[in-house]
C-alpha cells in the first residue's frame, strides 16, 4: 500500500481522543516528531478490539521525538528521545 | 438473575477470583471454550510453552551479534528474519532491534498494557507492567535507570521506546569491556533479561 509519508518527515500526532480502543497514548497526543521508520501496514486497533478485522489496514510509523516536545517541564538530559509506533490515520504533516 | 448451571473449576494454579475482572475472564474463557474457539487443553498448551520461554533466548542472540558483524547489521535491519535464522520464532509481526552505543541508551516501555517480546525473553518480569514504571519511564528515564543502578553519563542520549503497536522490541547491550576472547557461548552468560529491556548494562566478565 502507498504511504503518506516517509522516513524523515515532519509529523504530528493528532490531539484527540475517540471513546473506543486505540493505541495512542495521552502522552503523545498533539506533538511533533519525525518518521523514524516505516513498520509495514497493520490492521486498524480501533476496529480490531471489537470483533472487526482491522481493514482497511493502516500504515504504522515509528516516530522520534524530543523528550523536550513531549514534556514542558522535561527535567533530564534536552538530547533524551521517544519513539513511538503510531498509525497514518493519527498524523498529520508538520 | 438464575443461576442454575454449574461451572468447571478454575486451572489450579490460579488464584480463587476475587474482583469483577475475574470473573469477567472466567465468563470469557468458558464461553470461548464452549463455541469451540479453542480447547482448555490448547489453552493449556499455548501457556506451558509461552512458560518456557527464558532470555537464554535473547541472550543467544545478543552473543552473536557481538562476536559476528554481519549477523549483528542483519539484525539491526531486518530483526525478526534475522533472529529466525537461530531457530527462534518471533511472536509478532516485526522484531525492532535497537543498538546501545557509546552515544546513544536505548529503553524499552509499553505504555499502553505489556507487549514485551516473550519469545525472546520469556513472561515480563511484574516491574515491567507496573504502572509505575510504565508512566515514570517515559517522563524521568534517567532516575528509573538510577533506580536499577544504571548511572549513564551526561553526553548518553536516553532513547525510550514505546511499544504501542505491533512491533517488539529488543535492546542489543553494549559489548562490556575485557569480553574480547570469549567464545558465544561466554558471551551469552553476560546478557541478562534486563540489559536486553535496557534498564541495566549487561554484565561484566569476572577476572
Amino acid at each position: 500500500m502507498s504511504a503518506r509519508f516517509k522516513i524523515g518527515d515532519r509529523v504530528r500526532i493528532d490531539d484527540r481522543d475517540p471513546p473506543v480502543h486505540h493505541r495512542v497514548p495521552r502522552y503523545a497526543r498533539g506533538h511533533v516528531g519525525v518518521v523514524e521508520r516505516l513498520c509495514g501496514a497493520f490492521g486498524q486497533p480501533e476496529l480490531l478490539a471489537y470483533g472487526g478485522d482491522g481493514d482497511p489496514a493502516q500504515m504504522l510509523y515509528r516516530v522520534h521525538l524530543k523528550q523536550t516536545e513531549l514534556w514542558a517541564d522535561y527535567a533530564e538530559n534536552p538530547d533524551d528521545t521517544l519513539e513511538i509506533e503510531i498509525f497514518e490515520h493519527w498524523l498529520s504533516p508538520a | 438473575m438464575t443461576h442454575d448451571h454449574s461451572h468447571p473449576p478454575p486451572q489450579p494454579d490460579h488464584p480463587e477470583p476475587s474482583s469483577d475482572y475475574h470473573f469477567l475472564g472466567m465468563a470469557l474463557r468458558e464461553l470461548l471454550i464452549e463455541k469451540g474457539v479453542f480447547t482448555a487443553d490448547e489453552e493449556r498448551r499455548v501457556i506451558e510453552v509461552s512458560e518456557s520461554w527464558s532470555p537464554a533466548r535473547g541472550a543467544r542472540i545478543v552473543a552473536r551479534a557481538w562476536s559476528d558483524p554481519d549477523f549483528k547489521a542483519r539484525l539491526l535491519t531486518d530483526g525478526r528474519a534475522t533472529a529466525e535464522t537461530m531457530g527462534v520464532e518471533i511472536t509478532a509481526p516485526e522484531l525492532v532491534v535497537v543498538e546501545n552505543t557509546e552515544q546513544v541508551h536505548n529503553v524499552v516501555v509499553c505504555t499502553l498494557c505489556s507487549c514485551y517480546p516473550r519469545s525472546l525473553l520469556g513472561l515480563p518480569p511484574k516491574w515491567y507492567k507496573s504502572t509505575d514504571y510504565r508512566k515514570r519511564v517515559v517522563y524521568e528515564p534517567r532516575s528509573v535507570l538510577a533506580e536499577f543502578d544504571t548511572h549513564l553519563a551526561d553526553h548518553v542520549e536516553v532513547r525510550v521506546h514505546d511499544s504501542t503497536a505491533d512491533m517488539r522490541y529488543l535492546v542489543l547491550p553494549r559489548r562490556p569491556h575485557g569480553s574480547d576472547g570469549l567464545d558465544q557461548k561466554a558471551l551469552a552468560a553476560l546478557v541478562t533479561r534486563d540489559s536486553m529491556i535496557g534498564v541495566t548494562e549487561a554484565l561484566s566478565p569476572q577476572p
